[in-house]
């Protein structure tokens, strides 16, 4: 538990000094959004068409930071002074994911009203879409650790990452587009049969966090 | 190591088996009053489907002993069993298509939740190969690859459940109506061809563990009688079998 803390406020505590991840991600996401507005050719989204736009967004967004997160402890000798110390692979895994739930999260405090001032006419779809850009940030940071993690000691480490994540993320980008095609359709948001949007994005959740915590420690010996 | 007496009884059953299985493909099963010959590539693709996630399921299986027990014969085996599973899923994509293309008009079918689930698990299992080969060192690449092997088993039945919620279900589901009506005569040949393609899948995994092993120990040969020096490439090549310890093998 105090590795745990420990790691995890060192990481907040970088990112607040350097700012690396979090302003280029919302960065990435205002441009993308830009982009969007000219591939498409719409000026107002709603339905299919803006949960596709808000969510792949985010998720290509998001494999800006799954790319960084192991970055710095290559580097810099994080890893060896990890295991040195010698902390529990689940504590390390379960800092780094909760660093890239809270980089997801202030990543979407900037990217949704942004989304929302662009693109969308009614606005009440968007409190209700909160808890589930929770849960999408936590499969996220649940399968981004874990690749992260794999990626960073090989070789082709940038390119390998998006390459593995994409197909894992699958899921999660069915659960949520079906979650917030209804939320932001177009008369208005729908709540019929969204819990098993909200039920697939859980069990997402759950099982990769679990394989994470089974799996991380042989990331780690060496 | 298998003993290559089983081998060969293998790989005598299993042409014998697929043989059997395809004639009565062609000359016993009854003739699909819907869609006419073009169902009888049925008999095909659903084992080969089959085999290819049951061989993904059985390289978790693999990974998980290999973690437990650091022998980096299962690391071998978890390699090889996901290397023919692939081969097969290209197959399956391929048949597919050529059966959607028969029965609905067109290559692909987005309606289609198996085969869609399919192409998502397969592209996952395709970069298997990149992460393995990117990894230089050998202890670290048998470890890694087989969290992701770990990884990507228990993916496989999630993303059917994914995409199977993301349909809207009324398209009519090939193997389900099959499953109520299908006659006897079609349920029994569809077991053999099952059968025999599941042999070929053993046979397969079988001929490559024995191929790898024997090249391994050729090369340990190789390398005693040149006095010690290292022979063998930085990577590119699968685990070596028989190591025990996963270390570079000691030269006798």
């Amino acid at each position: 538990m105090r590795a745990f803390r420990t790691i995890l406020a060192k990481d907040l505590r970088v990112e607040l000094r350097t700012f690396e991840s979090v302003p280029a991600m919302a960065l990435f996401a205002v441009t993308a959004f830009v982009l969007f507005r000219f591939g498409l050719d719409r000026e107002a989204l709603e339905g299919s068409l803006a949960a596709g736009v808000l969510l792949v967004t985010v998720l290509f967004a998001a494999i800006l930071a799954i790319n960084r997160v192991f970055v710095a402890e290559r580097e810099q000798g994080g890893f060896d002074a990890i295991r040195l110390a010698p902390v529990d692979g689940s504590a390390l895994y379960a800092a780094k994911a909760t660093a890239l739930v809270v980089y997801l999260t202030a990543l979407e405090l900037v990217a949704v009203p942004a989304f929302a001032l662009l693109f969308i006419d009614s606005w009440a779809g968007l409190a209700p879409l909160v808890p589930v850009l929770l849960l999408v940030n936590v499969g996220l940071a649940a399968t981004g650790t874990l690749v992260s993690a794999i990626a960073v000691n090989s070789r082709a480490r940038d390119l390998l990452a998006p390459l593995i994540l994409l197909p894992l993320l699958v899921p999660v980008m069915i659960a949520a587009a079906g979650a917030a095609e209804q939320l932001l359709a177009a008369g208005g948001p729908s709540y019929e049969g969204l819990g098993r949007w909200v039920a697939l994005l859980a069990l997402y959740d759950v099982i990769f966090l679990l394989v994470g915590y089974a799996v991380y420690d042989f990331l780690l010996e060496d | 190591m298998p003993p290559l007496t089983s081998l060969k009884a293998l790989a005598i059953a299993t042409p014998l088996a697929v043989g059997v299985g395809f004639a009565l493909v062609f000359f016993f099963a009854p003739l699909d009053a819907d869609q006419g010959f073009i169902q009888k590539i049925f008999y095909l693709h659903v084992p080969l489907a089959i085999c290819a996630l049951a061989g993904f399921v059985i390289a978790g299986v693999h990974a998980i002993r290999h973690l437990r027990s650091g022998d980096p014969v299962h690391d071998l085996r978890a390699y090889v069993s996901i290397h023919v599973s692939v081969i097969f899923g290209l197959a399956v994509l391929v048949t597919g298509a050529i059966w959607a293309k028969a029965s609905w008009g067109k290559w692909w079918v987005w309606e289609e939740p198996t085969l869609v689930s399919f192409l998502i698990v397969f592209l996952l299992y395709c970069t298997y190969y990149p992460l393995r080969y990117a990894i230089d060192d050998r202890d670290r690449q048998s470890r890694y690859a087989s969290v992701f092997a770990i990884t990507a088993g228990a993916f496989v039945p999630l993303n059917f459940a994914a995409v199977r919620l993301s349909e809207s279900l009324v398209h009519p589901r090939v193997l389900a109506t099959a499953e109520g009506g299908m006659p006897p005569r079609m349920w029994l040949t569809f077991w053999i061809c099952l059968a025999g393609i599941a042999l070929l899948w053993v046979t397969l995994v079988r001929f490559e563990i024995a191929a790898k092993s024997a090249s391994a120990k050729l090369a340990r040969l190789r390398r005693a009688l040149a006095g010690g020096a290292p022979v063998r490439p930085a990577s590119r090549v699968a685990p070596l079998p028989s190591a025990g310890t996963g270390q570079a093998p000691e030269v006798a």
